[in-house]
């Protein structure tokens, strides 16, 4: 794994052995065996010269580890502050459905908020997932080759588009649209318990699904397109010069060339589709219930636009249990988040991009 | 191969679907679906379009089974498939941006760029986002200040330091941080810096919080910068007796630095939207604060989100307009960042 990770910008290292040149700073350091990459000439040199180099790497070592810091912190410090809230808890945090840490005493289960969390998430993959890849394979080998950039950057836009005006947008348009699939649903699919209902719709899961899937859409896209832009161009001719369509030469040379590259894309997605809150907060009419009820109001609720909601009220131990909320989302995103990038590595070559 | 033995004469040449023949098959899909939406309860623009994709898809697929074979028909359906999605997922952008442009026109006036929200009630008329703008014009300032010297370290480690282990970790876990939800970053600096050391809501607070988001794709985009500078330019640096802190700061950074403001742009761009974070540690505000560091501040996303939870038309539409700005901003800035590349870009 380690190997593969080391930046592709070394080749430096076996032209200036072979030439036998030497570079002043750090060319014995270079050599293998050399300790972590040290830059340092070990032999004498200007002392001005290697206090400014011992100066620099310091920093950059530095900025480093203080980013790992970061996300270290970030878990020690939501784990801290959510102790207190989970001792004085009178129900059980991790089977309660109800959510009163207000209240005294405080009350309060994760349960519903991971539940509602992690079926819209799931949805939203479903609704964005073959769109997605269909976008990418427009963008990547049906579109015209001069028209490809352009178009990619237009997917890209919609990723720059904030969350809070797809919630607005969500409440005042299509909050309407969705109104009249769920209707259309319930009255055809029924029977299926995912679209159960009592004549009320909108405000729902499916809207934050809706949403959602808007908005991981391009990230999805943007980074299947490009996997499927990196596959040899030997394996697709070869592929054609077989006789086989464009559909054919797809399904044989690109899509298993890609696959570790959709999986690790559509885990992105799948990461910032259970981490987006003020979407969700805005559209979602919230309820602390588990519930298979998606296209009606009042029936689930996420763990991120609880917290969003929640905030302005809540008391000291409100906002304990909030924290504690967020430790848990934090700990869903970044296992999802390391497979994904995990699968990702494991294409050398693909780096991902830095949406 | 097995067609070959079968003994009826062969053609190795199938027939062809002229475009016309196609555009037919569409013209007769769009009578069917006008017909059927006239017959059955069916309703809506949005549902005419599906019905008529979906059924146009299969037309199209059974007129070319029968003309030109099962396997010309699969990849005539497959790219008519590909170009309705590709279609499909500029829907919500185009709806996104001109409903926003219809609903923000209301109140893009001079008001409400000059005024706060102070002493306005969801009712009242009148009021704006000058508050907000100073709010969101500091705070991003700021992060931006942190996050890109910070970042653009953590980029030159990884590029032109990192060995081993460390590296490998550090480049894993700015990717991971990349994923890491915006509200989570609004609570650690909530439980760490608002809570933990007492600081309470501030503008710089929600910078913070922002620069967790903001650090990881500076970190990238400088890192993809920095790994196209050609590596001759390195070697004739070092030739000449230059060390290598000097080579870096000299030679490597200047050479990337076009691609280098373009991925902060866009990482700017990104953190402007955010809007949980801000609500967790600036908290919002209706007057003018312009001290950052102390007592809470509003932010343009910040704004929109607590006008939309109004049920008030007022209110929203100060939440349309503010979200309006928003959109602009964002969009102005990438587009430039995107200028910016096309303009200066450093070969691969």
């Amino acid at each position: 794994m380690s190997e593969r990770m080391l930046p592709p910008d070394r080749e430096l290292d076996p032209q200036v052995r072979s030439t036998g040149t030497t570079v002043v700073a750090g060319d014995d350091a270079r050599l293998p065996g050399a300790p972590g990459g040290g830059l340092l000439p070990r032999t004498g040199g200007r002392s001005s010269v290697r206090r400014g180099d011992r100066v620099f790497r310091g920093l950059s070592v530095g900025a480093g580890v203080g980013l790992l810091g970061i996300i270290v912190a970030i878990g020690v410090f939501l784990v801290y502050r959510a102790i207190p809230a989970l001792q004085a808890d009178k129900g059980n945090f991790l089977t309660d459905q109800n959510w009163d840490p207000n209240a005294l005493p405080p009350v309060f289960g994760i349960v519903a908020l991971a539940f509602g969390t992690i079926l819209s998430s799931l949805i939203a993959l479903v609704i964005a997932f073959p769109v997605a890849i269909g976008v990418a394979l427009f963008i990547s080998h049906y579109a015209p080759r001069r028209l490809a950039g352009p178009l990619g950057y237009v997917i890209d836009l919609l990723a720059a588009v904030p969350s809070v005006v797809y919630g607005l947008w969500g409440i005042f348009f299509l909050n309407d649209v969705i109104k009249g699939l769920s209707a259309f649903l319930h009255d055809y699919l029924g029977f299926i318990p995912l679209f159960a209902a009592d004549g009320i719709y909108g405000r729902s899961i499916l809207l934050a699904s809706v949403v959602l899937a808007i908005m991981i859409l391009p990230i999805i896209a943007s980074l299947s397109r490009e996997v499927f832009l990196q596959v040899p161009a030997a394996n697709q001719e070869a592929a054609l010069a077989l006789g086989a369509t464009r559909w054919e030469m797809i399904r044989i040379a690109v899509l298993p060339f890609g696959k570790p590259g959709i999986i690790g894309a559509t885990m992105l997605g799948l990461g910032r589709a259970l981490g987006e809150t003020i979407a969700v907060a805005l559209v979602l009419s919230p309820a602390f219930i588990v519930s298979l009820r998606i296209l009606e109001p009042g029936q689930g609720n996420t763990i991120a636009a609880n917290i969003a909601l929640g905030f302005g009220e809540a008391t000291a131990n409100g906002r304990g249990a909030l924290i504690a909320s967020g430790l848990v989302l934090f700990i869903i995103t970044l296992v999802v988040n390391v497979i994904a990038r995990a699968v990702i590595y494991r294409r050398k070559e693909f780096t991902g991009g830095t949406l | 191969m097995t067609v070959l033995t079968a003994g009826a004469p062969v053609t190795l040449r199938r027939g062809h679907l002229s475009a016309w023949v196609l555009g037919a098959v569409g013209v007769v899909v769009l009578l069917v679906t006008a017909g059927l939406f006239a017959v059955t309860p069916l309703e809506g623009t949005a549902g005419f379009v599906i019905v008529a994709a979906a059924l146009f898809l299969a037309a199209q697929g059974v007129v070319s089974t029968v003309v030109e074979g099962r396997r010309r028909a699969i990849d005539r359906t497959v790219t008519s498939a590909v170009v309705f999605a590709f279609l499909l997922a500029l829907v919500p952008l185009v709806s996104v941006l001109t409903y926003a442009l219809r609903q923000g026109a209301h109140r893009f006036d001079v008001e409400f760029f000059t005024h706060s929200l102070r002493n306005i009630g969801a009712r009242d008329a009148g009021g704006g986002a000058y508050h907000a703008l100073i709010g969101t014009l500091q705070q991003v300032l700021i992060t931006t200040v942190i996050s890109v010297p910070f970042g653009l370290l953590v980029a030159v480690y990884i590029v032109e330091y990192g060995r081993g282990r460390l590296a490998a970790a550090i480049r894993f876990f700015v990717d991971v941080m990349t994923g890491i939800p915006s509200i989570v970053a609004g609570l650690f600096v909530l439980s760490f810096w608002t809570l933990g050391l007492g600081q309470g809501f501030s503008g710089f607070a929600a910078s913070l919080a922002l620069t967790v988001l903001m650090l990881p794709v500076v970190v990238r985009a400088s890192e993809e910068m920095l790994k196209l500078v050609p590596d001759s330019l390195r070697e004739a640096s070092f030739a000449l007796g230059v060390p290598r802190w000097k080579t870096i700061l000299r030679i490597v950074l200047p050479t990337a630095l076009p691609g280098i403001v373009t991925g902060v742009m866009l990482a700017i761009a990104r953190v402007t939207g955010e809007t949980a974070p801000v609500l967790l540690t600036a908290f919002g505000a209706a007057s003018i604060n312009t001290d950052p560091f102390h007592g809470p501040q509003s932010s343009l996303p910040l704004l929109v989100f607590q006008q939309a939870q109004d049920a008030q038309q007022t209110a929203v539409n100060r939440a349309w307009t503010a979200a309006l700005t928003l959109i602009l901003v964002v969009m102005v800035l990438n587009l430039v960042a995107r200028l910016l590349t096309r303009r200066n870009r450093l070969e691969r």
